[in-house]
């Protein structure tokens, strides 16, 4: 009886260090941005573009960079939901449970989702080297959405696995299409699930610098054309790290303050959406 | 028997990869009657249920060999189209399953895909389908509102005048009372006893009971075979066969 006590002890202690590993460490993550980039921080960080002195800028900003990755991550995000959703469908609606199809499909994703995203930057730039084009925000949405699309797709499959095969028996009895039941009830009942897998895609796109190193490029202007270069966050990090200056690597630490508060602001906007949109939820 | 027959199975064979599920069955289904299909868990009732409206077709590895004619046309043709036949055949499952929208518009479902768009006809399609199931009074108020805001029981009624708004002809029940209070299960039953003289209808249940309150046609199915059928009163209280006698009086189940 005893022994049956401990060994309860010692996983539950086993968990609670679990736990507190990751917990702590991204407490310490939190703490080392806001320490080291609250100094650098300013209403010019986030309104101007950089300027003036040493490369990357000593004065204004990286607005060119927080435009630039919310255009770059939310095109490569309507490109990915847009081939992600019809096949999240066709796995759960079109395929029948525990289809062999549906298993390799599944598969192949696990294996896209664990490719690098290094891998994607290359393949992207191999595309691009093809059609002629050069590192601009084409190139890199292109990229990001490769890297993103398994990743939303599997994410959207396991919450919509999740749906009762009653409500697709009882759809079908009254004599809807496939179709109807994807767009009418399934995509319903599943709406959360989706918008939750959108945001995941969209934070995993965002924060991805290795995919858009060779097919964005960077520039230090803001630009809206899909044929020019365009600045990311991650890159902008990346490279004011890389500096000598202190100067500019305590602004590193503020672009990444910046980047995580978007991260957070869309995470808790997803959330308070999808609760609105449960409401017709079948428990 | 005198009346017309609805639904004639012909050497209906199910198989779920290697196993089968339904030996041999020929039987036909009489019109405008109930007809209550009783036996043993997992003797195959649901399967010849489900084999109605195919919606075996969704399991994996299901193969069917046979005939089963509605209104003189082969449903187990492959080449038939689907959404016809089931917008014939309403089905009434063991647990109520709204669908994720308002109360208003699980009834509109069916009437809207098939073709009607119009507020004022829908509006009349839902009063009309949720008064038959006697829910009417108790949802009036709030249509608007989800369906999983109802009780089980007030749920499935739902589920029944959806399944009656699409005007089927057939009424499948897979045990349609099984998830219920005795007084949801009363009410459910005295719609089926009310709706016999429009509808064909066709109830799988494994309580006895309720099969003698509601059969006026009963199949007896023992691990696939079709052991006896025949009009309520005869099966009930003269049946031909052993087995049937015995799992009358409870000696199998």
């Amino acid at each position: 009886m005893d022994l049956r006590k401990a060994e309860e002890k010692f996983f539950q202690g086993l968990m609670i260090l679990a736990f507190m590993i990751i917990f702590v460490s991204l407490l310490l993550i939190l703490v080392d941005i806001v320490v080291k980039g609250l100094p650098a921080m300013n209403l010019a960080m986030v309104t101007q573009a950089p300027k003036g002195g040493y490369y990357l800028g000593k004065e204004g900003g990286v607005l060119n960079a927080i435009v630039g990755s919310l255009t770059l991550a939310g095109g490569a995000t309507v490109i990915a939901l847009l081939l992600a959703l019809p096949v999240a469908l066709y796995l759960n609606v079109y395929l029948k449970k525990g289809s062999s199809v549906a298993t390799f499909i599944r598969f192949s994703l696990d294996v896209l989702w664990g490719v690098p995203s290094i891998v994607y930057g290359a393949f992207g730039f191999t595309i691009m080297l093809f059609f002629g084009l050069r590192a601009s925000l084409l190139g890199g949405i292109i990229a990001v959405a490769l890297l993103i699309f398994p990743i939303m797709i599997r994410a959207m499959d396991e919450s919509l696995k999740m749906i009762p095969q009653e409500l697709l028996e009882t759809s079908y009895s009254l004599g809807s299409t496939r179709l109807e039941i994807s767009l009418k009830v399934i995509v319903r009942q599943g709406l959360s699930g989706i918008l939750t897998a959108i945001l995941i895609a969209f934070g995993r796109g965002i924060g991805d610098a290795a995919s858009v190193l060779f097919t964005a490029g960077f520039s230090d202007y803001i630009s809206f054309n899909l044929l020019r270069p365009v600045a990311t966050l991650p890159l902008a990090i990346f490279f004011q790290l890389g500096t000598p200056f202190p100067e500019v690597r305590s602004r590193a630490y503020a672009s990444s303050l910046i980047l995580t508060v978007i991260i957070i602001v869309i995470s808790v906007a997803t959330r308070l959406l999808t609760k609105k949109f449960r409401h017709y939820v079948i428990k | 028997m005198t009346c017309k027959t609805h639904i004639c199975v012909r050497n209906l064979d199910v198989y779920y990869g290697k196993e089968q599920a339904l030996k041999n069955i020929t039987v036909n289904i009489p019109e405008k009657k109930i007809t209550v299909i009783i036996g043993p868990s997992g003797c195959g009732k649901t399967t010849l249920l489900k084999s109605f409206n195919r919606l075996i077709d969704l399991t994996d590895g299901v193969r069917y060999t046979g005939e089963i004619l509605v209104d003189n046309e082969n449903i187990l043709d492959p080449k038939i189209e689907l959404t016809a036949i089931r917008k014939k055949m309403g089905l009434l499952s063991q647990r109520p399953c709204p669908l994720p929208m308002s109360i208003y518009d699980n009834v509109a479902y069916g009437p809207r895909i098939h073709g009607i768009k119009k507020k004022k006809q829908l509006d009349s399609i839902v009063e009309y389908h949720l008064k038959e199931v006697g829910l009417w009074e108790e949802v009036e108020k709030r249509l608007k509102e989800p369906a999983s805001m109802l009780s089980v029981g007030q749920q499935q009624r739902l589920c029944f005048a959806r399944g009656l708004a699409v005007e089927p002809e057939i009424i499948l029940g897979d045990e349609p009372t099984s998830a219920l209070d005795p007084m949801s299960s009363k009410r459910i039953e005295e719609k089926f006893l009310e709706l016999k003289s429009k509808y064909t209808i066709v109830v799988v249940t494994h309580i006895l009971r309720q099969a003698k309150r509601l059969a006026d046609y009963v199949l007896f199915l023992y691990f696939g075979e079709l052991i006896e059928h025949g009009p309520a009163a005869q099966i009930f209280e003269n049946p031909q066969q052993e087995l049937t006698r015995e799992y009358m009086k409870g000696i199998i189940s």
